[in-house]
């Protein structure tokens, strides 16, 4: 690669180049071995692994079902890792006017990185609101994920393009959780 | 150069194949890790901005991944095309049930994302560019994984 290429590539990418391919995985892993693209399956294929505990959710073939998912998780790690290293990933992100203004009305100031380095540190688990946000936060993804039976992958992309019902139902209640979230508990998390 | 047509040949390909495809996986998987990150997809504060409809970039990469999955769908239907280890490709179903998992369990989800600013996917991608508290929520989104299955049979489906 060019040093022009490598330089146009670190500059943050616009939605209409993002979107169209994150949406060619779907095809793209149909393709490639029947496999429907999700990622929040890789929590149960870890707990079916590590502790099944003769829970019925828990027992099945995780390496038969799972490993694809496994794989295909591992390579999002590398390439958020390739991403960061090499084309400038941790890069300030360009918010509307509008959203600054509402974050900084939250409380949040420090605008830089990818998260709000006051509440997503190491030092940050030990206060109650870094446990809520950090801990808290994670676990609701698990269980929600687990619960509804997918993602915003796997029901909001791959559900919503084959058009299933379920699916769009499990969006709606995404947005819903995500809008109690953000315009309640974080004002009440958060003071302001 | 697949030329060769014995029996061991044959015997090591079906060896091969398995890897060579979870070789594809890999690469779409670091394809997606770096589009999530240089998207912002990630961000903490973008999720922020969607959820309080201050810009379309989220909703545009949604929309337009849902678009040109779409497409990618009605292309393998019509023209019947199989997986590379020659399969019909097949998209189940979700049984909708009563609904209640999908709507309570996404809005349990929804919750989640909004505090920590990532879904499963970015999770992922947060703690490979670099946030590495993140692999305590990754622990926690397991952990609730985990007592979902736990707890499975005794919540509304």
């Amino acid at each position: 690669m060019t040093s022009a290429m490598i330089r146009s590539l670190s500059e943050p990418w616009p939605w209409y180049v993002a979107g169209p391919l994150i949406g060619l995985l779907v095809p793209a892993l149909l393709v490639a071995g029947n496999r429907m693209f999700g990622v929040s399956s890789n929590f149960r294929h870890l707990c079916a692994a590590v502790l099944p505990a003769r829970l019925e959710f828990f027992n099945y073939d995780w390496r038969q079902k799972g490993i694809w998912n496994l794989v295909f998780a591992l390579g999002i790690l590398v390439g958020a890792t390739v991403a960061g290293l090499y084309l400038d990933g941790n890069a300030d992100v360009p918010l509307s006017a509008a959203a600054r203004d509402s974050l900084s009305a939250l409380g949040i100031h420090d605008l830089g990185g990818l998260v709000p380095a006051e509440y997503f540190s190491w030092s940050a688990l030990m206060t109650g609101r870094g446990i809520v946000m950090i801990v808290g936060g994670g676990f609701l993804v698990g269980f929600g994920t687990g619960y509804a039976g997918g993602c915003t992958s796997g029901h909001g992309i791959s559900g919503l393009a084959d058009m299933q019902l379920p699916s769009l139902v499990a969006v709606a209640g995404f947005f819903a959780g995500g809008l109690i979230g953000t315009w309640l508990v974080l004002p009440l998390l958060l003071g302001a | 150069m697949r030329t060769a047509t014995s029996p061991s040949a044959s015997a090591a390909d079906s060896v091969v194949q398995p890897v060579r495809t979870l070789l594809i996986y890999l690469v779409l998987g670091v394809l997606f890790g770096i589009v999530l990150t240089k998207s912002q997809v990630i961000s903490w504060f973008r999720v922020q901005e969607m959820f309080r409809f201050q810009a379309f970039h989220m909703y545009g990469i949604l929309g337009s991944a849902v678009i040109t999955a779409a497409a990618g769908l009605q292309i393998i239907r019509r023209r019947e095309l199989r997986s590379l280890d020659g399969q019909a490709i097949v998209i189940p179903p979700k049984d909708m049930g009563r609904g209640t998992r999908y709507w309570l369990g996404g809005t349990i989800f929804g919750l989640g994302w909004a505090l920590v600013g990532a879904c499963p996917g970015p999770l992922l991608a947060l703690l490979g560019s670099g946030v590495g508290v993140m692999a305590v929520a990754l622990m926690s989104a397991i952990a609730g994984t985990w007592v979902y299955g736990a707890l499975r049979s005794r919540l509304p489906h």
